[in-house]
């Protein structure tokens, strides 16, 4: 029992300094923060995602045309909306076009 | 070592606790330091729960019998291999196996996720938390597999049909399953309470979502294969309540899998893949409640306890916080895309997961029937095997077909021409094979020919988008490496169909039966089945009687088999030892069960001819290969998804 006693108190107090290891260095400053993304950084991510999908679209047209799943015409027609897709996401990702967002989104 | 149990289990429930609560605070306060706090209570969980399981592991290899949980389920006789097993063959124990492989996942997930996207991280961690505390919960206050007693002389023992093989693997799969869809339901929950619904949840739960479902996959046909080499019947699947209570998950799993890529390409979906992550950790709940409360009737149901009720309102508790959730953040899921046409491989996606959430709702409705007839009429009525064989065909054959179809379409759209080209071969193939089938005599049974048909054209289907694949991309291993899940997801798919063939054998079985003395014959089909002898052999948990039977297939020898029963001393029962002579070539069993030994050396004896029932336990290593593959990092995506997420938190 009593080993038993000084086993669990050991981990209690082992499990108290693994749970408390955050708090007992010292913070640099802002290190207590949690996310510092803003509105800015939310509209990128979602640039981002976006560009990704019609990079991955165009990819895929392209496989799907060289594989016969897709006809000329389609693809011709596909291919030019994703391309203008890609193509608007990676604009508005420019760091010009960014701040230019920044300032919209704080207006 | 008893002590030592209840203590880390209590440490565990403090650490859940505050993993909960901490965690909580933390996300909505923003604080960086008390969220890695909170996960840090999650990481140390692991340690308090492994200690927790070791202390049991010793007490069951010591044979410890002042745990009553030892001297419920073991005996000195026991092997040492079951007498591991016995790990989980209780309540008690299963409950601490789901503790810590839930304590693995989250702190895996929590170690990987807390950089890469620390918002939704931080809001995992409370849901984690929550479930922890549950099981931790159970095991203090409801279940403890640390009850102590004056030990006794021997143990109960193991009930008999878990003395298997099998038993060491299928149970921890199917936990593994289980609880990993645990991360993809706290990562969605995560997401919606940070109000990000970008992909990132996702992204970071896709790999877990498939290890868990793999791990549930497998685990079924190794329970599968459990029941039909042990349980004696002569079948692997019974739709037994709790084998539906490991199937509807997976299902639901299944369904996210294949939507959670139209979310991904298309952005489209979001409601409906978080409801599906919902469903799917819902039904995990539902399924281990089945398993562990006896509540339902079933060769699996190990155990009669009062954890039900509990169960219950966990359950209930989470369906109703998530679909609150969902609900306050719907204006936030909306998709801003729409499906293009009906005619598209997205669409065919979408009807597939119609048709895959339907028939698990079906099975759900069929499982939860008895319960409901019970608490409405006051008597339990159960619905058998022709609901769920009628529904397996209603659903299982349009998705067979579809599984063939989708990966003949291309995304967005398709032209009647491009439709008519990519379709030729393997429809052709399909009407020839339909044709030889039915030539060869196999029209006896609608269901299997269609099925046939059916696997004949997702066959060509596969092996036509590896070839055309090939051909544009140089060659297989570059058509792989560059699309591994899809290319990994058509291993799966000819996996199914491998299991569909397999599965729909089963409707040209033939059986004979008949009392035999030594020297008599039972003749079905092609094979003779001849009764010899009997012997007995004492083991050292059981005594073994065992006939010995001669097999012959159109007159010649085919070797010799040993069907009998053994009946167990501590555990003072008897089960039914099938055996089973395989016929590799023709993927064809065939069983002889020993149904009833009589005193005077007669027995009553069950020969079945299962054709291609093989397939069954093959598809189960397609299907493992085509998982792996599916889910083998692609440092390619990787890059592109690093460099997105730097980009912009740049």
């Amino acid at each position: 029992m009593t080993t038993a006693l000084v086993v669990a108190a050991a981990l209690a107090v082992a499990a108290v300094l693994l749970v408390a290891a955050p708090f007992l260095r010292e913070p640099r400053d802002g290190d207590d923060v949690l996310d510092r993304r803003d509105a800015l950084d939310e509209r990128r991510l979602e640039l981002s995602e976006e560009r990704d999908r019609a990079l991955l679209a165009l990819r895929e047209l392209e496989f799907d045309h060289r594989t016969g799943k897709i006809s000329d015409d389609d693809y011709r027609v596909l291919v030019g909306e994703y391309r203008r897709r890609a193509a608007a996401a990676l604009r508005a990702l420019e760091p010009k076009a960014a701040r230019r967002e920044k300032v919209d989104v704080q207006h | 070592m008893p002590d030592v149990g209840r203590a880390t289990l209590l440490v565990t429930l403090g650490l859940s606790l505050y993993a909960t609560g901490a965690g909580a605070w933390a996300a909505r306060a923003g604080r960086r330091r008390l969220a890695d706090s909170a996960g840090n209570a999650l990481l140390t969980a692991l340690g308090t729960s492994a200690i927790a399981a070791g202390v049991l592991l010793v007490a069951l290899v010591r044979h410890d019998f002042s745990f009553t949980y030892v001297a419920d389920h073991t005996s000195t006789r026991l092997p040492t291999g079951y007498t591991i097993s016995a790990f989980w063959g209780g309540q008690e124990g299963s409950l601490l196996l789901w503790l810590l492989v839930l304590s693995g996942y989250s702190a895996a997930a929590v170690l990987l996720n807390r950089r890469r996207a620390p918002d939704i991280a931080a809001w995992s961690v409370p849901v984690l938390g929550g479930v922890m505390t549950f099981f931790a919960l159970l095991l203090v206050v409801v279940a403890s597999p640390f009850a102590t007693q004056a030990p006794p002389a021997e143990g109960a023992g193991l009930n008999p049909s878990l003395q298997n093989p099998y038993m060491l693997a299928h149970p921890p799969l199917l936990y593994l399953g289980y609880v990993g869809l645990t991360i993809p339901f706290a990562f969605a929950m995560g997401a919606l309470l940070a109000k990000r619904t970008d992909e990132r949840w996702i992204v970071a739960t896709r790999r877990w979502t498939l290890v868990a479902w793999t791990a549930l996959g497998i685990g079924q046909l190794l329970g599968s294969h459990w029941a039909y080499v042990e349980v004696g019947w002569g079948g692997f699947y019974a739709w037994d309540p709790v084998e539906n209570a490991a199937l509807m998950p997976w299902i639901a799993a299944t369904a996210f899998l294949h939507s959670v890529m139209i979310q991904e390409k298309r952005g489209m979906l979001r409601i409906w893949n978080v409801l599906l992550v919902v469903l799917a950790f819902s039904l995990s709940l539902f399924g281990t409640f089945l398993t562990r409360s006896g509540v339902v009737n079933s060769i699996h149901s190990f155990t009669q306890s009062s954890i039900g009720p509990w169960f219950l309102g966990f359950i209930c508790l989470v369906v109703a916080f998530s679909l609150a959730l969902v609900f306050a953040r719907l204006p936030l899921l909306r998709s801003r895309t729409r499906l293009e046409s009906l005619v598209s491989r997205e669409a065919a996606f979408l009807y597939n997961n119609l048709l895959l959430v339907a028939f698990c709702l079906t099975v759900l409705w069929g499982v939860a029937f008895p319960m409901l007839s019970e608490l409405v009429r006051g008597e339990s009525r159960t619905l058998g095997q022709p609901y769920y064989n009628f529904f397996l065909r209603a659903f299982g054959l349009p998705l067979l077909l579809l599984m063939g179809i989708g990966p003949l379409i291309a995304w967005r759209r398709a032209s009647a021409r491009a439709l008519s080209r990519t379709f030729l071969w393997p429809a052709g193939v399909a009407l020839a094979t339909g044709a030889a089938l039915v030539a060869a005599g196999a029209g006896s049974s609608m269901p299997g020919l269609v099925a046939y048909t059916f696997a004949a054209f997702v066959m060509a289907s596969i092996v036509l988008e590896f070839v055309r694949g090939t051909r544009a991309a140089g060659s297989v291993m570059t058509l792989v490496g560059r699309n591994r899940r899809r290319y990994g997801g058509y291993v799966v798919h000819a996996a199914i169909v491998l299991l569909a063939i397999g599965v729909a054998g089963s409707a040209y079985d033939t059986t004979a039966e008949g009392r035999l003395r030594p020297g008599q014959t039972l003749e079905t089909g092609a094979w003779t089945a001849t009764y010899r002898s009997l012997s007995q052999e004492r083991a050292a948990n059981a005594l073994e009687l065992r006939a010995r039977v001669d097999l012959f297939r159109d007159g010649k020898p085919a070797g010799t088999i040993f069907p009998g029963k053994n009946r167990y001393f501590a555990e003072a029962q008897t089960s039914n030892e099938m055996a089973i002579h395989t016929d590799w070539l023709r993927a064809e069993d065939v069983d002889v069960i020993a149904d009833q030994i009589n005193t005077d050396g007669s027995i009553y004896f069950r020969v079945v001819v299962k054709p291609l029932v093989n397939l069954i336990w093959v598809a189960g290593l397609v299907f493992l290969l085509g998982s792996l593959v599916a889910m083998w990092p692609d440092a390619r995506e990787q890059r592109r998804l690093a460099a997105r997420y730097a980009l912009a938190s740049a």
